[in-house]
C-alpha cells in the first residue's frame, strides 16, 4: 500500500468544521439545558471534533488495519478506566453523604 | 522504504496510545472531583477567561491546519510552502504558549495558583460578596461550593493545562528541529517520517485541548 496523499480541499473542510465546532460549543455553554445536557452537548462536540483530527489530519482514514487495532486499544483502556473507576465510585454510600450534590453534573 | 515508513507511524502510534493513557489520568481525576463538587467546579470554571481560552482554541486549530499542510508539501516535494506551513505551526505554537502564560499571570495577580506554589503567594482569593458591585478579580462562589473544593479545581486546571503546555513546548522544539532539518532539504516525497510523524504528535496534543477547553472553561457558563 503506498502513502495516500489527502487532498488540500479536505485539509480546508476539516479546519472550517473544527472551527465551526468551536465556536458552536461556545454558544451551547451559555444555554441553559436540562439535567446534564449541558457537559453530554460539550462532550459531544469535542468528540466529534477530535475525530475529525484522528480520521484526516491524522490519516488514520486511509491508514493500515494495524493503525487502528492500536487506536481502538487505546479507547477500548479509556473505557475501562472510567467504568471501573466510576462503578465503584457511584456505589460508595458514604462518599454521598459528605457532599450535597453528588451525582449532580454542572 | 514503504515498510520503514509504516514501521516509523506505529511506533509513533503506541507512543501516542501512552500518551492517551496519560492523560486519560488526569481526565479521571477531574471527572471524579467534579462529581464530587459540582458547585465549585463551574465557580472555578467560571472564573477562567473564556475569550481567551476560545482564541487560543482556534489558534491551535489553524496550527493544527498549517502542520497537515507541511506534510502535504512535504508529500508533494514542494519545498518552499512546506517550510512556510512549518514557520507558521510554530509561530502559532508560540502564540498559544504566550497567550496560555497571560492567563496564568491573571490567576496569579488574583491569588488562584493553588497551594504554596508560589512562595509568598498561597492560594487566598477574594470571595465576592451579595449586594456588592461585581469585581472580575473576585471569585464568585455558587451555592454549595467552598474555597477549599475551588482550590481543588485549580489544582486540577493547572496540572492538566500545565502537562498540555509542556507538550506544547516539546513540541516547538520538535517543529525547530523539523525546520532546520528542511531547510538543509532532507525531506522529500522519498523520506519524510520525521514530518509525519512529529505531525502526528501535534495533532494528538490539539486533540488535548479540544477536550480541556469545554471541560474546563465551559462548564459552568449556563448559570447567570
Amino acid at each position: 500500500m503506498s502513502e495516500h496523499i489527502v487532498p488540500v480541499r479536505v485539509y480546508i473542510t476539516i479546519f472550517a468544521v473544527l472551527l465551526i465546532g468551536t465556536a458552536l460549543t461556545v454558544v451551547a455553554a451559555f444555554v441553559d439545558f436540562p439535567w446534564r445536557f449541558n457537559t453530554i452537548v460539550a462532550l459531544t462536540i469535542a468528540t466529534i471534533k477530535a475525530t475529525f483530527v484522528v480520521l484526516y489530519f491524522m490519516h488514520v482514514r486511509y491508514s493500515t488495519r494495524l493503525i487502528w487495532v492500536i487506536f481502538a486499544a487505546a479507547l477500548f483502556w479509556m473505557a475501562i478506566l472510567f467504568a471501573l473507576t466510576f462503578s465503584d465510585y457511584q456505589t460508595r454510600k458514604w462518599d454521598r453523604d459528605r457532599t450535597s450534590g453528588f451525582v449532580i453534573l454542572y | 522504504m514503504e515498510q520503514q515508513r509504516e514501521a516509523g507511524t506505529l511506533g509513533m502510534w503506541i507512543f501516542l496510545v501512552t500518551e492517551i493513557m496519560f492523560f486519560g489520568g488526569m481526565f479521571l481525576a477531574y471527572a471524579l472531583y467534579r462529581t464530587q463538587y459540582p458547585a465549585a467546579f463551574a465557580s472555578g470554571s467560571n472564573h477562567l477567561d473564556i475569550y481567551l481560552g476560545a482564541v487560543n482554541t482556534g489558534v491551535l486549530i489553524l496550527s493544527s491546519f498549517t502542520m497537515a499542510m507541511a506534510v502535504y508539501f512535504t508529500q508533494v516535494g514542494n519545498r518552499r510552502p512546506q517550510i512556510f506551513c512549518l514557520v507558521l505551526t510554530l509561530l502559532l505554537g508560540l502564540t498559544f504558549l504566550g497567550i496560555k502564560a497571560v492567563e496564568y499571570h491573571q490567576k496569579y495577580e488574583d491569588h488562584l495558583i493553588p497551594g504554596h506554589l508560589i512562595p509568598g503567594n498561597p492560594f487566598d482569593p477574594e470571595v465576592q460578596e451579595e449586594g456588592r458591585p461585581l469585581d472580575h478579580h473576585k471569585l464568585h462562589l455558587l451555592t454549595g461550593a467552598t474555597v477549599a473544593q475551588v482550590e481543588m479545581f485549580y489544582w486540577i486546571y493547572f496540572a492538566m493545562t500545565g502537562m498540555h503546555a509542556l507538550h506544547m513546548i516539546i513540541g516547538a522544539g520538535l517543529l525547530t528541529f523539523l525546520l532546520i532539518y528542511s531547510l538543509k532539504g532532507r525531506f522529500d516525497p522519498e523520506y519524510h517520517s520525521p514530518v509525519e510523524v512529529i505531525g502526528l504528535y501535534w495533532h494528538f496534543v490539539d486533540i488535548v485541548w479540544i477536550f480541556l477547553f469545554p471541560l474546563l472553561y465551559l462548564l459552568g457558563r449556563h448559570y447567570h
